[in-house]
């Protein structure tokens, strides 16, 4: 599916768009790690939970539980919440 | 013939790294362009076993937290392949999760690769193979009594509770100190199987109960390269010696002159005279100021081990200057005359190059200045 990546995270992709494959959040995000190594752990810590600034959502639903199961044909967008200073 | 090297600081920001440069005399420095602008270096240490090899630890507000290595003097960065991280918590058993690696320090000179990592909130790591993977330590990290040691999350220091001042004795691999704010000071003889706490003689806040690990606030740990059986401390309440096998910290900062009082952050030790060492202190009256006091900026030494102190003040600003300065913030050189340099959370980096008798600005206009190393580049 395709994968929207935020600036924070470029210099693991070099490019916003990727593509990456699971049937669950968890599963795209365990592949992206495999595609571009690291990249997992700054988004989610040693529990498995998105870490608190990033955001995913799919199209427009946010998500937030790894075991959600995704359709591929839709757009998963990787986001950094506004914050700090 | 071997390149001779110079000296350098290893300057850890709020927004990123920083490598200042100087020439072979220590008179003319030169700050580079940020190195990872925009992340949050907490601490950056050069490998004595290989000085080509720096390791930085570092997070941003948003993404979890990792280690860079560097194998060229800093020149590139190469993240960790698996930076530490608390094991995955068991179902229904409650586990912490790693803010940020703190405090590195390389193993001992007899086992190249090794490092140690302390962490808010407090945990040890160590890695074996150059800073690329990293194992938590479990005979600390899942030790029985860790909540009673560290306390609640709450109770930590504001920018969160941390394990910091790990020191491996040149002597023994096996023989490791480390510090928590808060939870004491501990030492392990079986390279972080177990552990002892070494609390006795440090005082608390009045009215917190002394018997509780989690109410010890120790800032900073030095051990004495030239004696390794002498430590020095910062102490939230205090300045401490402990000359082992003594289990006992003796308060040396009571010999401080009592309108100055000895509360502080960072602490350093001379290479090769246990007897001296450098505190910088700051206010630690009414709610805790921690600025210069006064508006004055001083360091402070002693050269009889803690008996007396004499202030080290020329080149500072003779009043309104509001200075804090971290507990990884100051450091010494190995070279005669001992250099000093020490950052400012305004960040300015100041230096001595006559063990603080006279000090002079080398740079100014940096980030909030987290921690000063020094470095051979």
């Amino acid at each position: 599916m395709r994968v929207t990546i935020p600036s924070p995270l470029l210099d693991y992709t070099k490019r916003r768009d990727v593509t990456a494959k699971g049937a669950t959040l968890d599963e795209v995000l365990r592949d992206l790690d495999r595609q571009f190594p690291g990249i997992r752990f700054r988004m989610v810590d040693e529990h498995d939970r998105i870490r608190q600034h990033m955001r995913v959502f799919l199209d427009g639903d946010e998500l937030r539980d790894p075991a959600t199961v995704l359709d591929d044909k839709r757009t998963l967008h990787i986001v950094q919440a506004l914050s700090g200073g | 013939m071997a390149t001779r090297r110079s000296p350098a600081l290893l300057v850890a920001t709020r927004k990123g790294a920083f490598i200042l440069k100087s020439d072979p005399a220590r008179r003319s420095w030169k700050t580079s362009a940020p190195i990872m602008l925009g992340h949050i270096a907490h601490h950056l240490v050069q490998d004595p076993r290989d000085p080509k090899v720096i390791l930085f630890s570092a997070r941003t507000g948003h993404l979890g937290p990792t280690i860079y290595v560097s194998k060229d003097r800093g020149r590139k960065w190469k993240e960790a392949g698996s930076p530490p991280a608390f094991p995955k918590a068991r179902e229904g058993f409650k586990t912490h999760v790693l803010d940020h690696s703190f405090w590195l320090t390389p193993g001992h000179a007899s086992e190249p690769g090794v490092w140690y990592a302390g962490s808010s909130p407090q945990g040890l790591f160590r890695s074996e193979d150059g800073g690329e993977s990293w194992q938590p330590v479990s005979g600390l990290n899942d030790h029985p009594e860790y909540s009673q040691w560290m306390g609640a999350m709450e109770n930590g220091t504001p920018d969160g509770p941390k394990l910091h001042s790990v020191i491996v004795d040149p002597r023994d691999k096996n023989h490791l100190y480390v510090a928590m704010s808060s939870g004491g000071v501990h030492e392990s003889l079986d390279r972080g199987a177990t552990w002892k706490a070494l609390v006795k003689g440090m005082d608390v806040v009045q009215g917190f109960p002394a018997d509780k690990l989690y109410v010890h606030d120790p800032h900073c740990v030095r051990m004495c390269p030239s004696n390794p059986d002498r430590l020095y401390q910062q102490n939230h309440c205090g300045i401490y010696r402990l000359d082992r096998p003594g289990e006992v910290w003796e308060r040396i900062g009571k010999a401080m002159p009592a309108k100055i009082g000895d509360s502080g952050f960072p602490m350093t030790v001379h290479p090769r005279n246990d007897k001296v060492c450098w505190v910088l202190p700051m206010d630690g009256s009414m709610v805790w100021p921690r600025t210069s006091i006064a508006g004055k900026p001083s360091v402070y030494t002693t050269r009889n081990a803690g008996k007396s102190w004499q202030r080290q003040d020329k080149g500072f600003p003779a009043k309104d200057a509001w200075w804090t300065v971290k507990r990884q913030a100051m450091c010494g050189d190995a070279r005669d005359p001992v250099g000093l340099y020490f950052g400012t959370t305004q960040g300015e980096v100041w230096a001595s190059r006559d063990e603080g008798r006279s000090w002079r600005c080398i740079a100014r206009n940096l980030p909030e200045i987290y921690a000063v190393e020094c470095a051979e580049l």
